[in-house]
């Protein structure tokens, strides 16, 4: 018997949520707008990348796959030597296996990797999930702009702008 | 009162027609409305909402197409006849009920003096349907789901027949076209305008009546037979396919039967207060349904709101409070209805 109130204030809140309109989203109709720095993809900045391999040795799920090679360019000044420069030959993701950690953003020391919050991706086939890096790359236009630095913060030596 | 000349075995077809008919069609109802619909909403979420178009109707036609499709799996160690027959005899169970059930003051397929206790006693068959489908699987789950539901249903069959001895003490009958005539025609104290609804003068009735009920049903919270997170689904855990399928048009069958003699024990049944003769006829099945859908809104409320006893807990609110509570139920009503 003293159970009695707690029952029926048990059923008064299945009746309110019922009565109440549900939460969900009808995600394929209508859309929700995610956090601005939700993760939803990894975008590469070509132009960037040094292929240090340093992503790809990082990531848990090893989904990096990088192929490079080193050229030899002329010295910049008069009477220097050649410089060696490091191209990009491939650098693909495989979202079918990428577990979304961001430590492969975390460790770039370029600024090659971002997030994105784009996230509708999915493919039928599994192996369309590996993106390549022009695919990658395209994904940068949705790469959101930097978060300003907090107030009185000095900008760092590789920060632009 | 229209004249129809219809021999007696076209009568008999329609009748049949009409009882095999109602099953599925109730179950699908108060699967798609209560169990998808109600409960989503319960949870704040949307529930089935592509199936058909307009808010995932289809869905349970669909699942029904699905389980006839699936190939028949019967265990090797299984008593084959009596798991082939174990869901049909709890569909059966249900079927038979709704043969006694008035529509209406000329619809009603069988016009049984013992109407009430006929279809009481055929509706605890079920629970023979229960037993032999534990027995058969050759499961130790689904054994125990079938033992625990014959202990269940036996104790709460009790409560469930005192609790309608009241009504038909105050009736005086036990035909149910009789009762609903006398809800209809009866009054409170002379009070007369809308008859007499049994649930106002038999509320204790009426509360242990969808108690016991829900128990009958083994819906939450006295889910034990087929409790998923102990017996994975008791009785039912090897049953795949069509026989599932009947297990799911029982379950919700007997709900919509154990709703429909709720309304026309305790709500008038097909009555409303002024409507006689042919409109009542006319009339009649869609005011039982509406009464049985509001008895069904109750259950199914209790339903989705309240977590499961324990199995000592089930046996004790049986024995020791409701049962007690029937026979004081009985005693008073029997008081009342020589004094008044």
């Amino acid at each position: 018997m003293p159970k009695l109130p707690g029952l029926i204030g048990g059923l008064g809140i299945t009746l309110k949520t019922m009565l109440k309109p549900a939460v969900t989203v009808q995600y394929p109709h209508e859309k929700e707008t995610p956090a601005p720095r939700a993760r939803g993809v990894i975008a590469l900045k070509e132009e960037n990348c040094t292929a240090c391999m340093l992503c790809a040795r990082q990531c848990p799920d090893w989904c990096i796959y990088i192929e490079g090679h080193k050229e030899q360019r002329p010295p910049r000044r008069e009477g220097g030597r050649e410089r060696s420069v490091s191209l990009l030959d491939r650098f693909d993701i495989d979202y079918s296996l990428c577990m979304y950690c961001g430590i492969c953003v975390d460790v770039c020391p370029f600024d090659a990797l971002f997030w994105s919050p784009e996230y509708e991706y999915s493919e039928n086939r599994i192996g369309d999930l590996l993106h390549d890096k022009q695919k990658l790359g395209e994904w940068m236009a949705t790469v959101p702009e930097r978060e300003p630095l907090e107030i009185g913060a000095e900008p760092g030596k590789t920060a632009k702008k | 009162m229209v004249a129809l000349e219809i021999g007696w075995g076209t009568t008999l077809a329609i009748k049949t027609l009409v009882v095999v008919m109602v099953i599925p069609l109730g179950a699908l109802i108060l699967g798609y409305t209560f169990l998808l619909k109600m409960m989503s909403h319960m949870q704040s979420r949307l529930g089935p909402m592509d199936p058909g178009g307009f808010h995932g109707w289809f869905q349970l036609v669909g699942d029904g197409i699905k389980f006839l499709q699936k190939e028949d799996i019967m265990p090797a160690d299984a008593d084959k006849k009596v798991f082939a027959m174990a869901p049909v005899v709890v569909v059966l169970s249900t079927f038979l009920v709704f043969a006694v059930i008035p529509m209406g003051p000329d619809l009603v397929v069988v016009n049984l003096d013992v109407g009430i206790f006929y279809a009481l006693a055929v509706s605890s068959l079920s629970v023979i349907g229960i037993l032999m489908a534990g027995w058969s699987s050759a499961n130790k789950f689904a054994l125990l789901g079938a033992l625990r539901a014959a202990a269940q249903l036996i104790a709460y069959e009790l409560p469930l027949l005192l609790a309608v001895i009241g009504v038909a003490i105050q009736a005086g009958t036990l035909n149910l076209q009789d009762i609903v005539l006398a809800q209809q025609n009866g009054g409170i104290f002379g009070w007369d305008v809308i008859g007499n609804p049994y649930i106002l003068t038999q509320f204790v009735g009426f509360g242990l009546f969808m108690i016991a009920a829900q128990a009958e049903l083994s819906q939450t919270p006295f889910d034990m037979p087929v409790a998923e997170s102990e017996l994975v689904s008791g009785y039912m855990v090897e049953y795949t396919g069509f026989r599932f399928l009947f297990f799911f048009i029982g379950e919700f069958g007997t709900a919509f039967a154990f709703a429909a003699i709720a309304a026309t024990l305790f709500l008038g049944g097909w009555a409303i207060p002024g409507v006689t003769g042919d409109l009542a006829n006319i009339l009649g099945p869609l005011v039982l349904f509406a009464k049985l859908m509001a008895v069904a809104f109750l259950m199914f409320w209790v339903r989705f709101t309240y977590p499961r006893l324990r199995e000592d807990q089930l046996q004790a609110l049986a024995w020791k409070v409701l049962i007690p509570i029937g026979l004081v139920n009985i005693l008073v009503t029997g008081i009342l209805k020589v004094t008044l």
